[in-house]
């Protein structure tokens, strides 16, 4: 077959040995790439992120999960076709995946074509795909569309910054205390699973159907998963590292500065990115439910109003701007950790 | 090159080396006369296709493996012998030539193999029971359930482990868990059993517990035994026949017969005169193996 | 001592909690916050009568009915899907879509489809619930080990043998936490579906009391929902002590070495 290709020089004495030094060393690597990173957890974490685009989100690590969740290490705790070697596989099907991917999608908006055509679904309740399509693509060129979109992103960053800050600045603080953590671990686990949505009718009382309702119910979910992830991060200091800085004289603060902080940082961003989708959920869960301005209330307005088609074009803009907002976190979250030790190990292989 | 390393080789009886073969072919490993081929592998190649191009592991290999024999393949480090024991057990198919078990074709796993693989650790089920473990291929073969469990009874004796049943592998050492996997495929019966550097993951005397258990478990069942390892003592000690690699692209750089008494003993053995002329030549094999030097050089140095 | 101690750590800061709560209503009587009294009153009195009947048990029944679905379909689907690579490929892109989707809404889109009633109620949470499940899964499947594989297959697993022993437990860690992530989903969206077409129900008697100003009344029902929250995590966390035992142990030890 390619065997011929495969040794160049072969009759060459002179170079013979070279090149078989270097196809060994790459036959080695080829080998031991499955078990490159059989134990690194940290550095398969920050591979997703980086290398499985598309499935990010549930290899995303559970924020209730254990300290090293499932979704950060493989399934026995090792992980298993990570690494370069998965890379290198990836990049080579690359071009027939993403034919597939395209195939696939025209297939889904094909059948949502012709479901309506075949009478199987009521035409008036499912319109045609392109009819969705179309209204989406003139709802770009209109102001009404904008505002919306403006108003829902509004809530969503608002809720993100008030929760983030005052989840990190909590985290690390409870997380720098033994105490503290002790102290608090059994209100957080009861605060943590009640669920936002059962604020709603207390936020309507209290704030109305402006932002602030929106926000409460924001800030309420994404408090939680940033905070447990904080202090995660701040538990995974190393002690040798914390023993170290502490032998150096280094005070309180340079300590957090050069050891918590960098320590903890990968887990702040997986926080920051899991709120980012909770937070875009609530943002058009309280226009649809409690209707403040927003995509959320224009898909009530649009359904009572009979007029399905922007209803549906809607729904996919909502569907759109949640692929947009993970992606768009996902490339922030890479860029915040591009200096960090995993994430250079990956770049270097 | 070629006297500085045949000196040694006066010394030792190999089955086929280049001085063997005046025809200037690759050197083959013959089946010795009166035994019955088990396994045969014919100029198995296997090359890989990455995007840095082409990889060719392993460029031509003929050897035998009669019933009952132990063999061990050794080689320098990155000598493609775990692509060559993944081709041998099924696992993966050669680019060229071909592997047969009772001369039919290997084209999948043979019901008649086990292997023993090197990550112990990934190679037992995290979420069974050691017993479970050693259990679980029976229960595939449709086995009932109380021959299984006397099977499995034995097979965990034969190990010595009859007392952790109940553990998880992952709460075993490494030498335990090794053990486990061998006793797994000791219950398997197999008739072949292909072991991928098995003790390389293990403290030396763990080692040299499980290189008594491995000749025990051979003698007692009578499998043939191809046990791949990069440790020259080990591949001597163990063997009753050495077949050394050369470096990738892998061909056979010498077949040895190795004449030591069938009792063999960790303190006897190993410091015997014939263990250690052997270890030495192997190991001059070995280092000129890394070196680059390939038999078929040598051949066409000579006929050029 | 430490006993002692580790239940002092538990208790302290609820009770302290508590006690401010009973402290600042003392005395006055506010509009918005009731007095724990009143709220426990309040409980016993909304939630133990005929609305337990009417309210609690339609909605634990769709909920739990929604989550065996999204099990099910999410498992069966991921084994599928993570199972052949070409499919997997295929359908990416689309399911990474519906999951980008916000669940809560589908709820006008089914509404539209297929009315307002449970079944309304059941597929909303399906579908909402079933992607984290479903996604990793697929994960579970895709990532599996290796040396494993090849071991199963050196011994012949047949195919049951190897989603039963093989692909199923080496999944499982990941499936437990996608199962966790659609619990919190699954318990979101019975409550807003609910809301908002609804004449029974947790989520419809919430709202109601809001808008009746029966505030006590509404405050007892959001303790209920954080209640179930509350008791559904622990549900599961006793499962997951349960089915991942082996994990846990095994992270245990991985993590001491």
């Amino acid at each position: 077959m390619t065997d011929e290709r495969a040794r160049p020089g072969r009759r060459s004495r002179g170079k013979a040995p070279l090149d078989r030094d270097a196809e060994v060393h790459r036959l080695h690597r080829w080998e031991s790439s499955a078990a490159t990173d059989r134990r690194g957890g940290d550095i398969r974490r920050h591979t997703d992120v980086s290398t499985s685009a598309a499935l990010d989100i549930p290899t995303r690590p559970d924020p209730a999960a254990p300290l090293s969740s499932i979704a950060q290490s493989g399934a026995t705790g090792r992980a298993t076709t990570s690494g370069p070697g998965r890379a290198r596989r990836r990049r080579r099907r690359g071009l027939g995946t993403k034919a597939l991917g395209a195939a696939g999608v025209v297939g889904m908006l094909l059948t949502w074509e012709l479901l309506p055509l075949t009478g199987l679904v009521d035409a008036r309740f499912l319109p045609p795909a392109h009819e969705a399509i179309g209204r989406l693509i003139t709802n770009f060129g209109l102001t009404d569309f904008w505002v919306a979109v403006g108003d829902t992103m509004q809530a969503w960053a608002l809720g993100m910054i008030i929760a983030v800050v005052l989840a990190t600045v909590l985290g690390f603080i409870i997380g720098s205390s033994t105490f503290l953590r002790r102290f608090t671990n059994s209100t957080i686990e009861f605060l943590r699973p009640v669920p936002s949505v059962a604020l709603i009718p207390l936020a309507v009382l209290l704030l109305g159907t402006d932002i602030e309702s929106a926000l409460m119910l924001i800030v309420y979910a994404c408090f939680w998963q940033v905070l447990i992830q904080v202090l995660y991060g701040v538990a995974d200091v190393d002690a040798v590292a914390m023993n170290t800085a502490r032998s150096y004289g280094l005070g309180p603060f340079a300590r957090i500065r050069y050891v918590t902080l960098p320590t903890a940082l990968p887990f702040v961003m997986t926080g920051v990115r899991l709120a980012a989708a909770v937070a875009l959920i609530l943002a058009i869960t309280a226009g649809l439910v409690i209707g403040t301005p927003g995509l959320g209330q224009e898909i009530v307005r649009a359904q009572s109003g009979g007029n399905y088609v922007s209803m549906y074009a809607l729904v996919l803009a909502t569907g759109l701007l949640g692929v947009l907002v993970n992606l768009v976190m996902r490339i922030i979250e890479r860029k915040i950790l591009s200096w960090h030790s995993s994430v250079r190990t990956e770049v270097a292989a | 090159m070629t006297s500085e390393h045949s000196q040694p080789t006066n010394k030792v009886i190999s089955q086929s080396s280049v001085q063997d073969t005046p025809d200037g072919r690759i050197p083959v490993g013959k089946t010795m006369p009166g035994e019955q081929p088990m396994l045969s592998v014919q100029n198995l190649k296997k090359v890989y296709h990455t995007d840095g191009g082409d990889i060719e592991a392993v460029r031509n290999l003929t050897f035998d493996l009669p019933k009952g024999q132990l063999a061990c393949l050794v080689g320098p480090s990155g000598s493609g012998k775990t692509t060559l024991l993944k081709c041998i057990s099924g696992l993966m198919a050669p680019t060229e030539g071909e592997v047969t078990l009772h001369g039919e074709k290997v084209t999948g796993p043979p019901k008649s193999m086990a292997v023993v693989f090197q990550e112990y650790g990934r190679s037992l089920f995290p979420w069974l029971r050691v017993a479970e473990n050693v259990e679980l291929p029976l229960k595939n073969q449709g086995m009932d359930k109380t021959a299984r469990r006397e099977v499995v009874a034995e097979a965990l004796e034969a190990v010595g482990l009859s007392h952790v049943p109940k553990s998880y592998p992952w709460q075993l050492s490494g030498g335990m868990q090794q053990r486990v996997a061998i006793a797994r495929a000791v219950a398997y019966k197999p008739e072949v059993l292909l072991m991928d550097e098995p003790f390389a993951a293990v403290d030396a005397q763990t080692r040299a517990d499980l290189e008594d258990l491995v000749r025990g478990i051979w003698k007692k069942l009578g499998v043939s035994v191809l046990f791949v390892t990069h440790d020259i003592d080990e591949s001597v000690y163990l063997g009753e026949r050495v077949i050394i690699l050369s470096s990738s692209p892998t061909i056979i750089q010498e077949d040895l017969l190795v004449d030591l008494p069938d009792e063999r003993d960790q303190l006897e053995t190993r410091s015997s005169q014939r263990f250690s002329e052997l270890r030495h030549h192997v190991y001059e094999q070995i280092q000129l193996a890394k070196k680059g030097f390939r038999p078929e050089d040598a051949v066409a140095n000579a006929n050029a | 001592m430490t006993y002692i101690r580790t239940v002092l750590h538990i208790i302290a800061l609820p009770l302290i909690l508590l006690a401010i709560w009973f402290v600042t209503t003392l005395g006055e009587t506010s509009f918005f916050v009731p007095t724990p009294q009143v709220l426990v009153e309040t409980f016993t009195e909304t939630w133990t009568s005929e609305r337990f009947v009417s309210d609690v048990f339609p909605s634990l029944g769709r909920l739990m009915i929604g989550i065996a679905l999204s099990i099910l379909i999410g498992i069966v689907g991921g084994l599928l899907i993570g199972s052949f690579r070409w499919l997997r490929a295929l359908l990416e892109p689309t399911l990474e879509f519906f999951r980008a989707i916000p669940p809560p809404v589908l709820i006008p889109v089914i509404m539209l489809l297929i009315g307002i009633g449970d079944e309304m109620k059941v597929s909303v949470i399906v579908l909402g619930a079933v992607w984290p499940i479903l996604l990793n899964t697929i994960e579970g499947v895709r990532s599996m080990d290796e040396v494993l594989a090849d071991t199963s297959r050196t011994y012949g697993m047949n195919k049951i043998n190897s989603i039963r022993y093989l692909i199923l437990p080496s999944a499982m860690p990941q499936i437990m936490a996608g199962i966790r992530q659609s619990l919190s989903i699954a318990l979101i969206l019975m409550v807003i579906s609910e809301m908002f077409a609804s004449t029974e129900g947790l989520g419809f008697a919430i709202v109601q009391f809001q808008r009746s100003f029966a505030i006590p009344e509404m405050w007892s029902g959001i303790v209920l929902l954080g209640l179930l929250g509350v008791v559904l995590s622990f549900i599961f966390q006793l499962a997951e002590r349960w089915i991942l035992g082996w994990y846990h142990g095994l992270r245990e030890i991985e993590q001491a070495a």
